[in-house]
């Protein structure tokens, strides 16, 4: 009879390898979905041992201990005990410690000890730790720890086979009799008398050299400077920016025309009919049109990885802290509202790394106001359309300096916002404390970024593929039909449902210099921004024929008046036009009323802001 | 021990500058001003290791106010805020 499959959970401090390890462990064979209930991520993956015993791994949240004060940490503790729901309790638990430091990590174990799971402490880093002269008495540690001491260099092909070894040597000896379960909330002088303990083992079994890591000390000199330390920060954000803009571009056209040649590819081969147009006009153009972006989401969150592997991120939310505390905003708010950039998604559930419920409300709140990569599409097809590439001051470009304009406004208007919550909604505001551990620099590893990457592309392309493609059938079926009575002589599209749609719309929108065609393009827009260039192009390529689809931007420089557009772009900046981010605040808050407070401010904010502009931009004649 | 004997005068590490080095003498989260309660506060303090003899040492200031500040505690750095520092005792 097979064995049946081994249930080991990972847990660690924060910054202790432990995804390194994870992703070392099984590669790409990684499942990421939700626990039950909560918006905490579960990653789990697999492998098999040497002696080919089939094992599931869980990859906890990083915990200082199991007493549980955030989501992430419950999660760690209930998981560990077996309480929580749906999961099974795990046969063995890996404790990974940073080798370089392991002061808090050995109290983490001492903690974790009295759960009676079997353990294993890992060793991770092994080698930077025995490059700073650091020794460890594994056996002597082993003794006097009561638990198994394996050391691993997770970024080193093989630097697990220890591990792997140790796990088939201790499973095979599992579950004789379950231990007893000790644990409970430790009290402060438990927990003062646990570190203690934690500190003698250490003096007892390591030798710790008396450097600290010069490079890392190097490094913050300059970095954590308080002056110099925010021209860094400053000029990562502009090349990150600049990459994302610039070095995006040649693959960017590359798919383009790679897409414009499949598309003529289709007009080429199929007859004329509705099957050309829903395959030229709606699926190839629409889903095209969104997968051009993938080379900048690529970008943006390989920069994003890079910076957090190498250890900066944290730096980043000191240098910002008292900064952003003008604005009602914690430190680590930083670093999701920094990942908002490429997408609110993955921002919004950054959020959980802030422990306090109404800093992390208001950063949930504020971070759709990010100029996400979605907005980007609809960003550079107006620019481009309207703004004249000509240089201002004889250096700055025209149309990137409205670019970074509409940044601009984003983010002043998100600080605005926090800072109006701040003092209107919460007022009782007291600062939630900062306290945040600067690891070590360490350079990036290739293949975790890679992973990293890798995963994103995937939900990216997975959302082109799906939501995006059937909202492109649904707005090309909506152009098309019903079909234009025999002999008619005004353009087909006008007998259509959009027409009847955005038209009923056009009153609404009409104050801010919206037309009906835009109005259509709005709906499908709620399913992700991206899909009103989309939409646009679609609409306007069944209006006016195959020229169209190919050159939207000049047929939108004709049909569109100057102020049009600017309202458009205004409109662009505040709306709230994603419902996938609509349902992560959701999600998250755990409310529908935060879901729609958001929706509606958005909204306020996006029709005065067009209202504005449209009417500012027709008085000074761009009407 | 010689630089650190009895004769330096007890103080918060809230109230002290970049270059400072010391020792943590004991924790006294009565009268701070954070938001966390006593307890709590104290517990967070020690799971990030300052607990009593652990050498501290002032490596970084924020720009505003000079705060936060990155504390070197033994083998790791922490930031943190100088309000909740001063509820750290050091000589």
């Amino acid at each position: 009879m097979e064995a049946p499959l081994l249930h080991l959970a990972l847990v660690g401090t924060p910054n202790s390898g432990k995804t390194s390890l994870f992703n070392a462990l099984t590669g790409s064979r990684q499942k990421v979905a939700n626990y039950p209930g909560v918006t905490v991520e579960r990653k789990e993956g697999f492998f098999v041992t040497p002696l080919g015993r089939q094992v599931s791994v869980v990859d906890l949240p990083g915990t200082y201990s199991l007493r549980g004060r955030s989501p992430d940490e419950e999660i760690t503790r209930d998981f560990v005990l077996g309480k929580a729901s749906g999961e099974i309790v795990p046969d063995l638990v890996l404790c990974v410690a940073d080798s370089t430091n392991l002061r808090l990590t050995i109290r983490l174990l001492l903690e974790l000890k009295r759960t009676g799971r079997p353990m294993i402490l890992v060793l991770n880093m092994f080698d930077i730790a025995a490059r700073r002269g650091i020794t460890v008495d594994v056996e002597r540690l082993a003794k006097e720890l009561g638990v198994p001491v394996v050391t691993s260099i997770a970024v080193r092909k093989g630097g697990t086979a220890d591990l792997l070894a140790l796990t088939d040597e201790i499973s095979a000896k599992l579950a004789t009799e379950p231990q007893e379960n000790s644990w409970r909330a430790l009290s402060v002088s438990e927990l003062r008398a646990t570190q203690r303990e934690a500190d003698r083992i250490i003096a007892d079994c390591v030798s710790l050299p008396a450097r600290p890591d010069t490079w890392t000390a190097r490094i913050d000199a300059v970095v954590l400077h308080p002056v110099g330390g925010l021209i860094v920060l400053a000029l990562i954000l502009f090349v990150m920016f600049q990459a994302v803009f610039a070095w995006a571009q040649p693959a960017m056209d590359l798919l383009k025309s790679g897409f414009d040649a499949l598309g003529e590819l289709v007009k080429a081969t199929l007859p004329d009919g509705l099957l050309q147009s829903f395959l030229q006009d709606g699926v190839i153009s629409g889903v095209g049109s969104v997968i051009v972006f993938l080379p900048q989401i690529i970008l943006i969150f390989l920069f994003i990885l890079l910076l957090e592997d190498f250890g900066y991120m944290a730096r980043a939310a000191f240098l910002m802290d008292r900064i952003m505390g003008g604005a009602g905003l914690h430190g680590r708010a930083f670093i999701p509202l920094l990942s908002s950039f490429a997408c609110a998604i993955p921002g919004i559930m950054a959020t959980r790394v802030i422990d306090n419920k109404r800093d992390r409300l208001t950063t949930i709140l504020i971070a759709p106001l990010m100029t996400c990569s979605a907005r980007i599409p609809v960003y550079t097809l107006i620019i481009s359309a309207f703004i004249p590439a000509k240089d201002v001051w004889g250096f700055i470009n025209l149309q990137g300096l409205v670019m970074f304009g509409l940044y601009a406004t984003g983010i002043a208007s998100a600080l605005a916002v926090s800072f109006v919550i701040k003092f209107f909604m919460i007022r009782d505001y007291a600062p939630a404390p900062f306290m945040l551990e600067l690891p070590d620099y360490k350079m990036p590893r290739l293949k975790s970024i890679a992973i990293g990457i890798y995963t994103r592309a995937k939900m990216f392309l997975q959302r082109a593929g799906t939501t995006i493609f059937s909202m492109m059938v649904l707005i090309w079926f909506l152009a098309s039909f019903p079909q234009p009575p025999a002999g008619s002589t005004e353009p087909a599209i006008d007998f259509s449902l959009a027409a009847i749609i955005g038209k009923a719309l056009e009153p609404l929108l009409a104050p801010v210099g919206f037309n009906w065609q835009i109005a259509v393009a709005l709906i499908p827009g709620m399913a992700a921004r991206e899909v009103a260039v989309a939409a646009l192009g679609t609409v306007y390529a069944i209006e006016g024929g195959k020229e169209a689809a190919e050159q939207i931007g000049q047929v939108l420089a004709t049909k569109w008046s100057l102020a049009t557009a600017l309202s458009m772009l205004a409109w662009y900046i505040f709306a709230p036009q994603c419902a996938s981010t609509l349902a992560v605040i959701r999600r998250e808050t755990g409310s529908w009323g935060w879901m729609a407070a958001t929706f509606t401010y958005m909204l306020v904010l996006a029709y005065a802001a067009s209202l504005v502009t449209y009417n500012v931009a027709v008085a000074l004649g761009a009407g | 021990m010689t630089d650190h004997d009895d004769t330096r005068p007890h103080m918060p590490l809230g109230l002290a500058l970049r270059g400072y080095t010391g020792v943590i003498q004991h924790l006294s989260t009565k009268d701070t001003d954070s938001a966390l309660s006593d307890i709590e506060l104290e517990s967070r303090l020690i799971e990030l290791g300052f607990v009593e003899g652990a050498r501290v040492e002032v490596l970084h200031e924020g720009l505003v106010g000079r705060d936060p500040i990155a504390v070197r505690v033994d083998s790791i750095t922490i930031a943190v805020r100088r309000r909740e520092a001063m509820a750290i005792i050091v000589a």
